[in-house]
């Protein structure tokens, strides 16, 4: 079990860490490429979503692009 | 500057503002805004901005005036409809404060003519709902130093985000244009229209704040609002040293006309 803040709200997942791209679909986001992530204040880049891990703690913003497009 | 017996009426609740006064009033008349889209958000904005008493504000759109434009683009009447939209927002910006002079761009702003038109104002705002003409405003902006103000609006939210030289830019938080086949038309996803006038609303009062140089202009946060819920939240974000035209290793030396739905290069 870890706790994560997502979006300035705190969210519990069942292992003590997720791949981000697995936490994205968690989230519902049904088009990855429409979302811009900062993690602890930094942002990743999008072709590393697979390849970044969550941990318990970590603050994460989803970023979604506004302006004609879809979440 | 002298203003007339009607000017000091007109302009008296920004006297009184203790931090805007005669000497703040003045900003703003010398103040030059450019209106990128003359749609959702470039309405709200351009008609608080001549209630202010900005002296020249510019106005670029390609677009004529169409039914489904009014449920939220509140400064085209429905006479208005088929009129080209920077007529008919420098017609209401007349009315409204003959103060003004308004400059009419009645054209796309691309690669071609960003640099060119906006090195003749202070303050740019984003009025586009496309990501191509985003970005563009974005990397001109960067590229030119002018600092402009981003905002987006769908269904019920909305964001916005100052940018003035050095501060995060909009391709610091979101890098690229997303795919054009990510993008729904406009007409599949819909916006409520009090959101428009929300957000453009927010907009001009950053022009105003930046002419000014009052309070603490939105950069390096990204304010972002659900108005189902009527939450606001604003996100610190900050200089990205992957971006692509202001980071350490920029890869955007010159404008890029990015590809879209076609939809949206009709529709604001
Ligand atoms: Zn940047």
């Amino acid at each position: 079990m870890s706790k994560i803040i997502v979006n300035g709200q705190e969210q519990t997942i069942d292992t003590t860490s997720i791949q981000l791209l697995d936490l994205i679909k968690l989230n519902d986001v049904q088009q990855p490429d429409m979302v811009s992530i900062q993690l602890n204040g930094e942002f990743v880049l999008r072709d590393r979503y697979e390849t970044t891990t969550i941990n318990d703690g970590d603050e994460l913003d989803f970023l979604y692009f506004m302006g004609g497009g879809q979440r | 500057m002298d203003y007339t017996e009607e000017q000091i009426q007109r302009y008296s609740r920004h006297f009184l503002l203790q931090d805007v006064g005669v000497e703040g009033q003045e900003k703003i008349s010398n103040g030059k805004v450019l209106i990128v889209g003359a749609g959702g958000l470039g309405a709200p904005a351009a008609l608080y901005l001549a209630a202010a008493g900005v002296g020249t504000i510019g106005i670029i759109d390609g677009d004529v005036v169409d039914y489904s434009n009014l449920q939220r683009q509140v400064i085209h009447f429905t006479a208005d409809v088929n009129k080209p939209k920077v007529i008919s927002a420098k017609e209401k910006i007349n009315q409204l404060n003959p103060d003004v002079n308004v400059v009419t761009y009645q054209e796309l702003l691309t690669s071609y003519n960003a640099l060119d038109i906006i090195k003749d104002y202070d303050f740019l705002i984003d009025g586009t709902d496309n990501f191509p003409v985003k970005f563009l405003i974005n990397d001109a902006c960067v590229l030119a130093g002018k600092p402009f103000s981003h905002g987006g609006i769908l269904r019920f939210d909305g964001q916005t985000m100052t940018y003035v030289p050095g501060s995060a830019c909009y391709r610091c938080v979101f890098v690229s244009p997303p795919p054009p086949n990510a993008v729904p038309t406009c007409s599949q996803a819909g916006v409520l229209g009090a959101i428009a006038g929300m957000l453009g609303t927010i907009q001009a009062a950053e022009a105003l704040k930046y002419l000014t140089g009052v309070g603490e202009l939105l950069t390096n946060r990204l304010l972002i609002f659900d108005a189902k819920k009527m939450t606001f939240r604003t996100v610190n974000v900050k200089h990205n040293p992957n971006c692509p035209v202001d980071g350490d290793h920029p890869t955007v030396t010159q404008l890029v006309d990015y590809e879209q739905a076609a939809c949206e290069l009709k529709k604001h």
